[in-house]
């Protein structure tokens, strides 16, 4: 296993489209590396860069010590896991297995013996024997990962793997790879728009937009304090509440007098905006004590939370995670409060954060 | 004489009629279904029946007034005029026969050795203005050969190759790659470029990846567009009869015409030769004609 090391990638295709603007990248060994972001952002480029299945305009790729600018995929020892498995459809599961193994022109015992500890490990032994399109859309994705595991690569790349499978399937496979990743002690390079993934797989998650880095960090750092405004509104499900605010008497104010704990070393002179997590504010009896007036817009009853939806002077669409035992009709008035501790603060302007 | 594309196709559709019969609706609607498509069939196929009958008449009977359907006398001598010289030796027509599958056949495997390996790089590559690069490929078919018949005689005649099978077989492969590379785009963009990739990873290089994964799944597609190309090239005649003058390179539809227009014209040598200038090709596109129904209907369907 081996570390990937990215600098300064920059990809724009001959028909002038700019997929990657520029791009940093660290990559620990051992580590499960996601980048996140929406299509179009230029994540499935980077990975197909690192790969070598695209040619960067400019930038370095390192794995390892090795620098793999010019050196073509099959020389780079990396697996790549794709989003439709691309499993050849002619060839057994056992045989797909074997192929990249043949090519590299191992002997017959040492290949018969590697796939069958992938087939083991991904639990295969019963698949052995058909052809791709006589396997489910699970059991063609835990034959793609098998391929790629008996590679023994230096780094597996893992462009969307479960995006085409339903979410039940979803569920477990994520729990398999995270569980396989930690198990075999593999770098992994993990694409996906899909933030749940993300921040469940991750050890480290890159939020990428644009062709550019947003926000490197753990799931947590990710969530807590989102190094811009696209991130703050791009993790969480409801996202942040984007809360205008002004520091007056020590304090953050809100429009409409909600007030927010100031984090140390705001700038005075800028027009700023406070993230607010949903589950940082609360509902309250109307009057209740440090509380401003406000009313229920509507509220989403997921079973084990309700997302109010709720306006207040100055502000409209706050959405506040409430537990399912805190009940308030839709129209009602009410107090909104905020509980959290001090919030993560933007510059209008340049959308970064601040403090 | 010559089979139109749409010909050959419809040879597929008519042979399913079948099915019909098995839809919901009732006999009542089947029948009428057969009826109509019995009717239509008769009217389509008329002159095809037409051609085969005079090819198998007497002179004599070709002109016999009312014309003779039936219980005229079986003759194979128009097929073996077509074939063999009043003399003994080879007849024109069937060393125009030789040239026809020669020209039609070379220059369909030179548009698709020239097209596929485009179409697929237009299907995998971004490239520089790529939709102009498309367009313009297929505006060279925007004329019809007529039109540009007279320039292409000026330029054959400076390079030599005004009367030669050579100078056919380009001018045929220079009409059909761009539309090899359109219709074969179109069954490459549908193969995912997901198996090449994973084959580089597996240690193959982007052309052998290429040939050992795409190609073969391509085979149905290079099929129905090689049929296409040589129906085409098979039954050409402008490009054929404007530039080729001597017998031994003509290629049949315009020795075929050139039956015509003496005082008498053999009309049973003329059907007998159309009959067998049309066989190959109909076995042909039966042969295939699953294929050409998928390369016809390619991308009616959204996935």
């Amino acid at each position: 296993m081996a570390g990937i090391e990215v600098s300064a990638l920059h990809k724009r295709y001959p028909d002038g489209t700019v997929a990657v603007d520029h791009v940093d990248l660290s990559i620990d060994d051992g580590e499960l590396f996601v980048m996140l972001g929406p299509s179009g952002c230029g994540k499935t480029t980077t990975l197909r860069a690192i790969a070598g299945l695209e040619r960067q305009t400019t930038g370095d790729i390192r794995i390892g010590d090795t620098l793999v600018n010019d050196l073509p995929p099959a020389e780079r020892d990396i697996a790549m896991v794709f989003q439709f498995y691309a499993l050849y459809p002619h060839l057994r599961t056992r045989d797909n297995l074997a192929f990249p193994l043949r090519a590299e022109g191992l002997p017959k015992s040492e290949v018969h013996e590697r796939v069958a500890e992938a087939a083991r490990l991904m639990r295969l032994d019963p698949l052995l024997d058909r052809r791709p399109r006589q396997l489910s859309g699970g059991e063609q994705q835990r034959v793609a990962l098998a391929r790629a595991l008996v590679r023994r690569p230096r780094a597996f790349l893992m462009d969307e793997p479960l995006t085409n499978l339903d979410a039940e399937l979803r569920a477990d496979m994520r729990t398999e790879i995270k569980h396989l990743q930690g198990e075999l002690g593999a770098t992994m390079v993990y694409v996906t728009h899909d933030q749940v993934e993300a921040m469940s797989l991750g050890h480290r998650i890159a939020i990428l937009n644009k062709g550019r880095v947003e926000q490197i960090g753990t799931p947590l750092e990710v969530y807590d304090r989102p190094a811009s405004l696209f991130c703050a509104a791009f993790i969480g499900s409801p996202p942040m509440n984007l809360i205008e605010v002004e520091v007056a008497d020590g304090k953050l104010r809100g429009q409409g007098g909600l007030v927010l704990t100031p984090p140390p070393g705001l700038p005075r002179d800028r027009r700023l905006v406070a993230g607010v997590r949903p589950e940082a504010l609360e509902v309250t009896a109307p009057g209740a004590e440090r509380s401003v007036p406000a009313r229920v817009v509507s509220a989403e009853w997921l079973g084990d939370e309700i997302i109010y939806v709720v306006d207040h002077s100055g502000q409209r669409d706050v959405r506040v995670r409430m537990p399912p035992t805190v009940r308030f009709a839709a129209d009602a008035p009410v107090g909104l409060r905020h509980t959290g501790g001090t919030p993560a603060v933007y510059d209008v302007r340049t959308e970064e954060l601040v403090a | 004489m010559a089979v139109s594309v749409d010909e050959a196709v419809s040879a597929g559709p008519a042979r399913g009629r079948p099915p019909a019969a098995r839809r919901p609706g009732g006999r009542g609607r089947s029948v009428l279904e057969v009826a109509l498509l019995t009717v239509l069939a008769v009217v389509m196929l008329f002159p095809v029946l037409w051609m085969i009958e005079t090819s198998i008449k007497e002179n004599r009977d070709v002109y016999a007034i009312p014309a003779e359907f039936f219980g005229f006398t079986v003759t194979m001598d128009h097929f073996k005029d077509v074939f063999v010289a009043p003399d003994g030796g080879r007849s024109a027509l069937s060393v125009a026969f030789l040239n026809s599958v020669l020209v039609a056949g070379a220059s369909t495997v030179l548009a698709t050795v020239l097209g596929v390996p485009a179409a697929w790089a237009y299907s995998r590559f971004a490239l520089k203005a790529k939709k102009d690069q498309l367009f313009f490929i297929l505006s060279t078919r925007f004329m019809p050969p007529v039109v540009v018949v007279i320039p292409i005689f000026l330029m054959y005649r400076q390079v030599g190759l005004i009367d030669s099978k050579l100078g056919l077989i380009l001018i045929y492969a220079a009409y059909n790659v761009p539309f090899t590379i359109w219709m074969m785009k179109g069954f490459v963009d549908e193969v995912p470029a997901e198996y090449e990739d994973a084959a580089m990873l597996d240690g193959y290089t982007r052309l052998q990846a290429f040939r050992k994964f795409t190609l073969p799944l391509l085979v149905p597609g290079i099929a129905a567009t090689a049929v296409f190309a040589l129906i085409f090239s098979w039954n050409e005649f402008v490009f054929a009869i404007f530039l080729t003058s001597s017998d031994s390179v003509r290629t049949a539809p315009p020795a075929i015409a050139g039956l015509i227009g003496g005082t008498t014209v053999d009309w049973g040598l003329v059907a007998a030769a159309s009959v067998v200038f049309a066989l190959p090709v109909l076995v042909f596109a039966y042969l295939v004609r699953r294929h050409l129904v998928a390369g016809v209907t390619l991308g009616a369907v959204r996935r």
